[in-house]
């Protein structure tokens, strides 16, 4: 089973979790003032990179939170998580 | 509360005897649900008798009263000697003047004990954790799942575990703790 680290509870296994989607996407302030397109943009469009890939996380079936993650998104390894708020960690070289 | 007729009861009287991993059922007691930020903590402590715990999973035992961890701002607390509404009330009297949530959550859930050698044995059938001493020491109390229910999971000595499962899953998580213990019969 995979193996996921919360930030306050530690190594849990994967059926406590679920996905929030991709991660560090701000509410416009003013979304009156944006085209038709940056509001789609907004709403639905995600970057779905192959590899790195900042996510939302939430530990449903622990302590409730939401946390962010960096997992690969080819070989599903989780490469760093964090708690919300905190900038994107800058994780070099392959940590596999 | 008590008044309420426990799903467990018949399934309760007729369970065997199996020293390996015996079940029983916890008599119910006042459970109130706290949430609160930093400024609330400490005064909900003093007001409930049992210094929240600041370690993630963990639970603090006074007498008749449990605090459990199970998020940051979130934590279980129960009480054996008192009614909701006292308890409720001492504690909003502790929290004058401070945001926080105390909910009265006793008939949410059923207590199920689980005693013996192979406890945690039984318990990894449904549950996913490490529950080797180690990685789940006494003291140590997490919400978990336990096959398709959630449960709240506290080990209270090595070889006692207590499972919070709500109402209408007991039956179901009885069922499965019965069938996992039936080799040791």
């Amino acid at each position: 089973m995979l193996i996921i680290t919360c930030p306050w509870c530690g190594e849990r296994p994967e059926i406590e979790f679920v996905y929030g989607g991709e991660a560090h996407i701000a509410r416009p302030a003013d979304p009156s003032a944006l085209t038709d397109q940056q509001w789609a943009d907004f709403l639905y469009n995600r970057t779905n990179p192959k590899g790195r890939h900042a996510e939302r996380w939430r530990h449903t079936h622990g302590c409730g939170r939401f946390f962010n993650a960096v997992r690969d998104t080819v070989s599903d390894f989780f490469v760093a998580t964090y708690k919300p708020g905190d900038a994107r960690p800058d994780v070099e070289g392959d940590v596999q | 509360m008590s008044d309420l007729i426990s799903p467990l009861g018949t399934l309760a009287a007729t369970a065997a005897d199996i020293a390996a991993a015996r079940l029983s059922v916890i008599a119910p007691a006042t459970q109130l649900s706290f949430r609160g930020r930093e400024a609330a903590i400490g005064p909900a402590g003093a007001g409930f008798g049992v210094d929240l715990p600041r370690q993630a999973c963990r639970f603090a035992r006074s007498g008749a009263r449990l605090a459990a961890w199970l998020g940051p701002d979130e934590w279980l607390l129960i009480a054996e000697d008192a009614d909701p509404a006292a308890l409720q009330a001492d504690l909003q009297a502790a929290l004058a003047g401070l945001p926080h949530a105390l909910v009265d959550v006793s008939a949410r859930a059923l207590g199920i004990a689980v005693e013996g050698p192979r406890a945690a044995y039984v318990l990894n059938q449904g549950c996913p954790l490490d529950l080797d001493e180690a990685a789940f020491p006494v003291g140590m109390a997490t919400r978990t799942v336990f096959a398709k229910a959630e449960i709240v999971l506290m080990r209270e000595t090595p070889e006692r575990f207590r499972v919070e499962v709500w109402r209408s899953f007991a039956p179901y998580a009885w069922g499965l703790l019965e069938e996992a213990r039936r080799e040791f019969a």
